[in-house]
């Protein structure tokens, strides 16, 4: 019976049903129909052309590249990639993109986490560089490897020819902590700001405010107040622990960081107070959390880069208001960027934050 | 008048809630709605509360409409909504402390409020922790923080124990002693309207049945004497007899009740009535007529049904 009174109770809310039932069947439809047609693996690598090492007819890269693959300007990146498709009907076709580079650019797109492994020709065979803790980077090595043999048959491994990249910067946990700071704002500032609107909302208390003198926008930037200072305690905390405990610094301008991490606030609050603009169901609220969480979450390279996913794809993803500030985060932290890079970022953000705002407060229903 | 509605009317999806309502408080008047549930006596505060907008009709409080004067009438106006659940990690003090702010009154204002509201042992307490007669105490705190003009509870008694019940009545009565605030309040429980206010209008299906004082509710032109009555034996109805049209029967309690006028003249006729149509007495009481009798001899129906 208790079952039944409470299954019943759920079926009878036609919003909780939509939004809990229909909404991730229509989200897997979507991003199913965005994947699965185009499961193809994509793995870039770069290939360092010092002293013009590459135009040495003798070299093995070179003969690969001449012989196997095919040329492709990628528009977007506005780079010229050798692209060596595996076709494995099993598995799904894996495609090797390698670009050449130096080892300036190729840190770069290594922090960014574009490329995972690095080749350089030497005169005793091949030189892969790459961050041992990262699965992704193993397995291109290893496949390549399989294109790229020793000369002879190894029965231990020789470990002569990878090199460790432990570059602070260049290390997984590099990529991670400024993601995680991103994410942190994001989820606490959704989270905390909806949840507040909502629950007070439900339990009529809203009401009972604006009942009184009190200014309606002071009641939502004391909200907006509160979760700013919590989200820079947090992040601040995140900071510390990440310093301690794996070495990592800060290598750009730290105002624009901050910049950075103020104009995600805003952004997010914005949207939060927008998506409790109505609804004084918490289960209505937690379903509209999740929508814009969820996608965000796993596409805007918090965990592993973006640049993995189609390309069609990529421009979009880099629209997302979590993929700006992670990426702009990410950038001063690990690339040493300063307020030039990230000022436009930022005032995007600011700007769509205080759009959602507006929106939101406008039909914001108090009763 | 410091409150005046013209002709209110308000519809919601399929229900019309107040159907052409008009009604004055002078200052210092006590005012109750005094109806069953979904009379329409909670849009109707709602309405002069300025929480729901009018369909048709006037709300004026101290003359002047909501539109415009949003900020001067919340002033003016302390007022308890029907539930409201204020924060729970909040203590007693810090609640009213926040709500004072609004009005820009100052601690000591909180400390009177405490005070007024018998609520000092419980200054430090979470607002989760309270009682439910604690919870109504600290929301008619809230409403008498800003000295206002007009105080409007929409039943701040409902569900509380009669103990309860009364302390909140204690706070109101000594209000109007000591101030020249008005009230207006809606309730379903007769007693409340009696005990507090001083006219009543009571209202059924989104309209006024009746209004007045007490004393013109009770004595008018149906009687102002209650007598209920049983009977020996099993009776689907009794009213054969032409006489009885008066009466009525309810065969679930096998109850019977009349309203008379003049106890004496009136109640001989009624036992010879019976007399005549050979039933006999088992129980039978007078009292006097209440504003429940009155409800229930213009709808048929009890106000806490």
């Amino acid at each position: 019976m208790l079952i039944g009174a409470n299954f019943r109770e759920l079926m009878r809310e036609p919003a909780v049903l939509f939004w809990g039932i229909i909404f991730p069947i229509l989200m897997s439809i979507g991003l199913g129909a965005a994947f699965s047609a185009k499961q193809d693996v994509i793995r870039k690598v770069g290939i360092i052309n010092s002293n013009n090492s590459l135009s040495n007819d003798s070299s093995t890269i070179k003969k690969f590249l001449l012989l196997y693959t095919t040329k492709e300007y990628h528009a977007n990146e506005n780079i010229t990639y050798y692209s060596y498709k595996i076709k494995n009907e099993k598995l799904g076709n894996s495609i090797f993109l390698f670009q050449e580079t130096n080892w300036k650019d190729a840190i770069v797109a290594l922090k960014r986490g574009r490329i995972n492994v690095v080749m350089e020709e030497k005169n005793n065979g091949i030189l892969y560089s790459f961050d041992p803790s990262n699965p992704d980077a193993q397995l291109t090595y290893i496949k390549l490897t399989k294109f790229f043999p020793a000369q002879s048959y190894i029965s231990e491994e020789n470990t002569d020819n990878i090199k460790l990249l432990t570059l602070e910067g260049t290390r997984y946990i590099d990529f991670l902590i400024p993601g995680l700071l991103a994410m942190g704002v994001m989820m606490s500032s959704m989270w905390g700001i909806s949840y507040t609107i909502i629950e007070r909302r439900s339990k009529k208390l809203l009401r009972r405010l604006v009942s009184t003198p009190m200014k309606k926008s002071y009641f939502l930037i004391s909200i907006i107040t509160v979760r700013f200072a919590m989200n820079f305690i947090e992040a601040a905390l995140l900071f510390l622990f990440a310093h301690i405990a794996f070495g990592i610094h800060i290598q750009g301008n730290i105002p624009a960081l901050i910049t950075v991490f103020l104009a995600g606030n805003i952004a997010f609050s914005g949207l939060a107070v927008f998506i409790s603009s109505n609804t004084s169901k918490t289960e209505i609220g937690n379903a509209l959390i999740n929508v814009v969480v969820m996608p965000m979450m796993i596409l805007s390279g918090i965990f592993f880069s973006y640049h993995n996913f189609p390309d069609w794809f990529i421009p979009i993803i880099q629209k997302f208001p979590l993929t700006i500030m992670a990426d702009d985060i990410r950038s001063i932290f690990i690339e040493g960027a300063g307020f030039a890079e990230i000022f436009i970022h930022s005032l995007l953000l600011s700007i769509t934050g205080i759009l959602f705002f507006i929106t939101g407060v406008k039909f914001f229903k108090w009763y | 008048m410091i409150i005046q509605a013209r002709e209110v009317y308000k519809s919601f999806k399929n229900v019309d809630a107040v159907k052409g309502i008009s009604l004055s408080i002078a200052q210092g008047q006590f005012v109750a709605l005094l109806g069953p549930n979904g009379a329409g006596k909670t849009t109707m505060v709602e309405m002069i509360e300025g929480i729901q907008k009018p369909d048709k009709g006037e709300i004026l409080i101290s003359g002047k409409t909501w539109k415009g004067n949003e900020d001067e009438l919340h002033h003016l106006i302390g007022l308890s909504l029907q539930e409201t659940h204020f924060i729970d990690k909040l203590t007693v003090q810090e609640t009213l402390r926040l709500f004072a702010s609004f009005y820009g009154e100052k601690k000591a204002r909180v400390t009177e409020v405490i005070q007024l509201i018998n609520l000092e042992e419980k200054r430090k307490s979470y607002v989760v922790n309270l009682s439910g007669g604690q919870r109504q105490r600290l929301a008619l705190g809230i409403a008498l923080l800003n000295h206002p003009k007009v105080l409007i509870l929409d039943e701040p008694t409902t569900g509380l124990d009669p103990n309860a019940r009364r302390d909140i009545w204690r706070i109101l009565l000594e209000l109007k002693k000591q101030s020249n605030t008005s009230l207006l309040l809606t309730t379903h429980y007769m007693e409340e309207a009696e005990q507090l206010c001083d006219y009543i209008i009571i209202m059924n299906n989104g309209s006024i049945l009746k209004e007045g004082t007490l004393d013109q509710l009770l004595n008018d032109e149906n009687g102002s004497k209650t007598v209920e009555f049983t009977l020996e034996g099993i009776y689907d109805s009794i009213d054969d007899d032409e006489a009885f049209s008066e009466i009525r029967w309810n065969n679930n309690t096998q109850q019977g009740t009349v309203y008379l006028n003049d106890i004496e003249k009136d109640m001989i006729s009624f036992l010879a009535l019976l007399e005549k149509n050979n039933l006999h007495l088992k129980n039978l009481e007078i009292r006097r007529k209440s504003l429940d009798d009155l409800f229930t001899s213009l709808t048929g129906r009890h106000l806490d049904e």
